[in-house]
C-alpha cells in the first residue's frame, strides 16, 4: 500500500525540447491515496502510457519526481519499487509451466522453497489458475495468460502497486467482462493500489474509485465516475464520458446572461465571466435536453431507436444537438422545440468549465 | 552505451574488414612489388592494374557477363516466382505442400552433382556458353528461394484485400500488378535481393556452363592465375572490383536487409 | 488464414514447375542413368545395376571424404552459430551505428566465392599475406600450403570470416523481434541478464535459428569453390570435400558411373537432413 505522489512533473522523449508540443507529459502535480482503484482514462497519445512507465519506474522522467509514500523515487530502478505492471499484451515465459512463471519473481528474490509453493498455490486459486499449474505457459489462451502476468504480480507480498496499462486489448470480448470482474473481486479482497490506464471509459467507470482524465499530456480531471459524469470540469470530460457525449455548443454574454444563438440561456453558472474574456462554450448532456415548447426552434435531423431510449439529432442554425429521451416519449411532429435543463447546463471558458 | 558491449562488434567488423584491407592494398602494387617487398601499404602507389582492367575487353566483359546473367537471373526468377507465391500463399490444391517441400529440396541440391549433368544438359540444348544458360541454370535454387520469401511476405496480406478487389471487379491480372504488388514491394525487394546475391556469388555452373562468349569475372581470374603466372595484382584488382557491385546493392537495400532476415526465410 | 482450394491455382505455378524441373529433373535423370550404367565411349552403354553404388559406398576414398566433411562442418556450426549470436546481442537495437554496422558485416557475403578463397590465399600467404608473414613472425612455424593442420585451420577461418555475419543477421532480426514488454516485464520480476537470455531471447529466437543452423549445415555440407580456391584440396586431400571429390571425379575423370553414383548418395543424405530439419520446423511453427 503506498501513497503516491507526482511532483511537478514533465517529460519530453526528445533530448532537447523546445516547446509545449514536445513534450509529451506536461505539468502533473497529482497525490493518490493507498488502496484505491484509479483509472486514467484519455485518446491515444494523451500520455497516460508515459505516465504508468513513469511510475512504475520504466521511464525517468525529464523533470519532476515521484515519491511512494513521501519517499523520492524518481531514480530507483524498478525491481526496487516494490510495483507490478500488467501489459497490453500477455508476457509469459514459453519454456516455463504456469507454476514456474508464477514462482519466477520469488525464486528471483531468493525466497525459500516451500514459501514459493504455498504462495503460488494461493495466488493461482485467486485466479482460478490451479488446473492448469503444470501446463506449459504457451499453450493457454490470451486471458489465461494476461492472469498469469497478472498472477506473477500479486505472487509477491511487497507489492504496493499493481499497473495496469490497456490489459484486454487482445482478449475476447466476452471474457473482457469475466476479467475485468476478476480484477474488481482481487483489488477488493487485497487493497493494493491499482492504476489501470486505458482508453474505452466504459472499462474506467466500471473499474475505477476515481477517474483520472488525461488530455494531451495534463490531468484534466480527477473524480468519481459519477462526478465525472455530472461535473465534468473540462469539455474533453464532457465530450469522452457518455455516450453519445456532452453537447458543447457557442456561447455569448450579454445582458448578464448567457446566449446560445441568440437564445437565451439559464445556466448553473452563478458567477458569469464578463463580455469578451476567452473562448466561450455552453455544455450540456443529451440526457438533460428535452422536448419543451418554450424552449427554441431546432429540426430533427435522425431519430435513432436504441430499445431502451431514443436519441434524437436535432440542428439549430447549423448547431447539431442530441437528445436522449425516454423509449416512449412522444416526439414532436411539428414545430418541435427544445429547452436545456439549467442545473445540467454549464459554462466553459477556454474548454475549463466556470462554476 | 557501456563500452564492453561495443567490443565485440568492433573486433569482429574489425576482422571482416582485415582480408578486404588487405586486397585492397596489394590491388595498388605492382604484382613486382608484392613478391619483392612486404608493406602494410603500396609504395609505388599505382593504378596499373586497374586500368589493365578497365581498358582490356578479356577483362571488363568478365564483369559484364556476370552483370548480364545475375540481373537475367534475378528478373526471371522473381517474375515466375510471384503468381506461384500467390497460389501457395492464398490456395491449397492438390500436392500443394509436397510441390513446396519439392521446390525447397532444390535449394538444398548440392551443385557439384549438377555440374557435369547441367554441362551435358545445356550444351545439348546449344545453350552452352550463353549468359542464358547460367541464367537458367542458376533458377534451380534461385525461383525455390524467391518463392519461398515472397509467399512469407504475402502471407502478411489479408485476404479481405483480393476479396474486395475482386468483388469491386477486378480482373486477376489487373488486381495483381495494381493492386497486390504495391503492397509486397518490400518483399520483391528482399527477394531481388538475395536471388542478386546467390546468383552472383555461385560460380562452380557459371564456369561450367560457358567457356569464351558469357565467361563470368570468376573463370577469367583463375585463368590469370595459372596461365599468366601468378600476377597477383592484377588478381588483386579484379576481386576488388566484384566486391564494389555488392557493396552498392547492400547499401541500397540497407534499410529491407533487416526486414527480410526477420521474416526468417532466407 | 484459412485457404479455399482451388485446383485452378496450378496454372499461377506451371512456370515455376517447368523452369524448376527442367533444371532439376532432367539432369537428375541423367545422374541416376549413368549411375547404373557403364560405357566405354561412344555412347554405348551397358547395364551395371548397383555396382557403381558398391563401389562408392565400399572406398575409402568416399569414407574419408565423407568424414572430412563431416568434421568440417560440425566445426564451422559449432564456432558460426554461437559467435553470430554472440555478436547480434552485443549490437544495440536502434541508433545511427546500427545500419553502418550491418551494411560491413553483410559485405562478406556478397563476395563471389572464388574471390573469397582468393582473398584468403594472398592473406595467409607465409612469405607475402598479412597473416602468414605475422604468425610467421610470432615464431609459429606456418604455411597452409604445405601443413594439413595450417590448411584446416585456414579453412575454417575462412568460412568464419565468410559467413557468420548470416547468423548475426538472422539473430539480429530475431532479437529486434521480441517486444520491449517482455523486458520489462523481465525487470520487474527481478531476473538476471543470463535468465533473459535463457528464458526470453533464446527461445523467441528459435524459428531463426533453425534458419540459421539449416542453412549452415546445407551450404557447409556442398561447399566447393571457397577451399578449392584456397588450398585446391590439398595438401595431397586433406582438405578434399565431398564437392571437391565429386568434381574431381566426374569432371576431371569423367568417371561418370562413379561420379552418377556419388551424387545421389549425396543427393540423398543432404535431402534427408533438409527433410529432417524440415519437418522439426513445420512442426515448431504449427505449435
Amino acid at each position: 500500500m503506498a501513497k503516491i505522489t507526482l511532483k511537478n512533473l514533465r517529460h519530453s522523449y526528445l533530448a532537447e525540447p523546445q516547446n509545449k508540443e514536445d513534450y509529451a507529459l506536461q505539468q502533473i502535480d497529482a497525490e493518490w491515496s493507498d488502496g484505491s482503484a484509479y483509472a486514467l482514462l484519455g485518446p491515444s497519445g494523451c500520455g497516460k502510457t508515459t505516465l504508468l512507465n513513469i511510475i512504475s519506474g520504466l521511464l525517468t522522467p525529464s523533470e519532476g519526481q515521484v515519491l511512494f509514500d513521501d519517499k523520492d523515487i524518481t531514480h530507483i530502478p524498478t525491481a526496487e519499487r516494490h510495483i507490478a505492471q500488467i501489459f497490453q499484451f500477455p508476457v509469459v515465459y514459453d519454456t516455463m509451466s504456469v507454476f514456474d512463471n508464477l514462482a519466477f519473481p520469488l525464486r528471483n528474490r531468493g525466497v525459500a522453497e516451500d514459501k514459493v509453493t504455498a504462495r503460488v498455490n494461493e495466488v493461482a486459486k485467486m485466479l482460478d489458475l490451479e488446473h492448469s499449474l503444470k501446463q506449459r505457459a504457451s499453450g493457454l489462451t490470451a486471458d489465461g495468460k494476461q492472469k498469469i502476468s497478472l498472477g506473477r504480480g500479486l505472487v509477491r507480498e511487497d507489492v504496493n502497486v499493481i499497473m495496469f496499462d490497456e490489459p484486454l486489448t487482445v482478449i475476447d470480448p466476452h471474457l473482457k467482462w469475466l476479467l475485468r470482474s476478476k480484477l474488481k473481486e482481487l483489488h477488493q479482497q487485497l487493497g493494493i493500489t491499482m492504476i489501470y490506464v486505458t482508453h474505452d471509459q466504459t472499462e474506467a467507470l466500471t473499474f475505477a474509485d476515481h477517474v483520472v482524465v488525461m488530455f494531451e499530456g495534463t490531468v484534466v480531471q480527477v473524480g468519481t465516475p459519477v462526478e465525472l459524469f455530472e461535473h465534468p470540469a473540462h469539455t474533453f470530460v464532457g465530450h469522452f464520458i457518455g455516450s453519445p457525449g456532452m453537447n458543447i455548443l457557442p456561447c455569448e454574454i450579454s445582458d448578464a446572461a448567457a446566449h446560445f444563438a441568440g437564445n437565451r440561456l439559464q445556466t448553473a453558472c452563478t458567477k458569469l465571466p464578463g463580455i469578451g474574456t476567452g473562448n466561450l462554450e455552453v455544455g450540456v448532456r443529451p440526457e438533460f435536453v428535452q422536448f419543451d415548447d418554450s424552449g427554441f426552434p431546432v429540426e430533427i435531423v435522425k431519430v435513432d431507436d436504441l430499445g431502451r431510449h431514443q436519441i434524437v439529432a436535432v440542428r439549430h442554425n447549423d448547431n447539431a444537438i442530441k437528445m436522449i429521451i425516454a423509449e416512449d416519449a412522444p416526439i414532436p411532429s411539428e414545430n418541435p422545440r427544445i429547452s436545456f435543463s439549467p442545473q445540467h447546463t454549464r459554462l466553459y471558458q477556454d474548454s475549463w468549465v466556470v462554476n | 552505451m557501456r563500452l564492453k558491449s561495443w567490443l565485440l562488434p568492433t573486433i569482429y567488423i574489425f576482422f571482416l574488414m582485415l582480408p578486404i584491407y588487405w586486397l585492397l592494398n596489394m590491388s595498388f602494387k605492382t604484382t613486382n612489388e608484392i613478391l619483392g617487398t612486404f608493406s602494410l601499404f603500396p609504395i609505388n602507389f599505382t593504378f596499373e592494374n586497374y586500368i589493365k582492367i578497365f581498358t582490356d575487353p578479356t577483362w571488363y566483359n568478365g564483369y559484364l557477363n556476370s552483370i548480364t546473367y545475375v540481373v537475367m537471373n534475378t528478373v526471371i526468377s522473381v517474375t515466375v516466382a510471384l503468381p506461384a507465391a500467390y497460389a501457395f500463399s492464398r490456395y491449397r490444391f492438390l500436392g500443394d505442400k509436397h510441390l513446396f517441400f519439392w521446390l525447397l529440396t532444390n535449394r538444398m541440391a548440392p551443385p557439384a552433382v549438377f555440374a557435369l549433368p547441367f554441362f551435358q544438359l545445356y550444351s545439348a540444348v546449344e545453350l552452352f556458353d550463353t549468359h542464358l544458360a547460367v541464367a537458367l541454370a542458376h533458377c534451380l535454387f534461385n525461383i525455390p528461394l524467391a518463392v519461398w520469401i515472397l509467399e512469407g511476405f504475402m502471407s502478411g496480406v489479408p485476404k479481405e484485400l483480393d476479396e474486395t478487389a475482386f468483388l469491386d471487379g477486378y480482373s486477376f491480372p489487373r488486381f495483381f500488378i495494381r493492386i497486390f504488388i504495391p503492397t509486397i514491394v518490400a518483399g520483391i525487394g528482399v527477394a531481388a535481393f538475395f536471388t542478386f546475391m546467390y546468383s552472383w556469388v555461385e560460380l562452380l555452373l557459371a564456369k561450367t556452363l560457358t567457356s569464351v562468349s558469357a565467361k563470368p569475372i570468376a573463370a577469367t581470374m583463375t585463368r590469370t592465375a595459372s596461365t599468366a603466372g601468378y600476377e597477383l595484382g592484377l588478381l588483386a584488382a579484379a576481386g576488388t572490383l566484384t566486391i564494389v557491385p555488392g557493396a552498392f546493392v547492400i547499401y541500397w537495400v540497407r534499410n529491407y536487409i533487416a526486414k527480410g532476415f526477420a521474416m526468417g526465410r532466407v | 488464414m484459412s485457404k479455399p482450394t482451388n485446383q485452378k491455382a496450378w496454372l499461377l505455378v506451371i512456370p515455376v514447375v517447368l523452369l524448376v524441373a527442367f533444371n532439376a529433373l532432367i539432369p537428375l535423370m541423367t545422374v541416376v542413368n549413368y549411375s547404373v550404367q557403364e560405357t566405354f565411349g561412344n555412347n554405348v552403354f551397358f547395364w551395371e545395376g548397383v555396382k557403381w553404388f558398391e563401389q562408392v559406398l565400399n572406398s575409402s576414398r568416399f569414407h574419408e571424404a565423407f568424414l572430412r566433411q563431416l568434421a568440417f562442418t560440425g566445426t564451422i556450426l559449432l564456432i558460426e552459430i554461437p559467435l553470430g549470436i554472440a555478436v547480434a546481442l552485443s549490437m544495440p537495437k536502434k541508433g545511427p551505428w546500427v545500419s553502418v554496422c550491418l551494411v560491413l558485416m553483410a559485405l562478406p557475403l556478397l563476395i563471389p566465392w572464388n574471390v573469397v578463397g582468393a582473398m584468403w590465399n594472398i592473406f595467409a600467404l607465409p612469405d607475402i599475406g598479412l597473416l602468414g608473414r605475422t604468425i610467421n613472425a610470432m615464431g609459429i612455424d606456418y604455411n597452409f600450403t604445405q601443413q594439413p593442420l595450417a590448411a584446416w585451420i585456414t579453412t575454417i577461418a575462412m568460412d568464419v570470416w565468410h559467413w557468420t555475419s548470416l547468423v548475426v543477421l538472422l539473430a539480429y532480426a530475431g532479437l529486434c523481434s521480441i517486444p520491449d514488454a517482455y523486458y520489462q516485464a523481465a525487470k520487474i520480476d527481478g531476473a538476471s541478464p543470463w535468465s533473459v537470455f535463457w528464458r526470453i531471447q533464446l527461445p523467441k529466437m528459435k524459428h531463426v535459428l533453425t534458419i540459421a543452423i539449416l542453412l549452415r549445415f546445407m551450404d557447409s555440407f556442398m561447399i566447393y569453390t571457397e577451399p578449392f580456391v584456397l588450398t585446391g584440396g590439398g595438401p595431397g586431400n586433406t582438405t578434399t570435400f565431398l564437392s571437391i571429390d565429386l568434381v574431381k571425379i566426374a569432371l576431371g575423370q569423367f568417371d561418370l558411373g562413379p561420379a552418377a553414383a556419388m551424387s545421389l548418395i549425396y543427393f540423398f543424405v543432404v535431402l534427408l537432413m533438409c527433410w529432417i530439419f524440415y519437418t522439426l520446423m513445420m512442426r515448431d511453427e504449427e505449435q
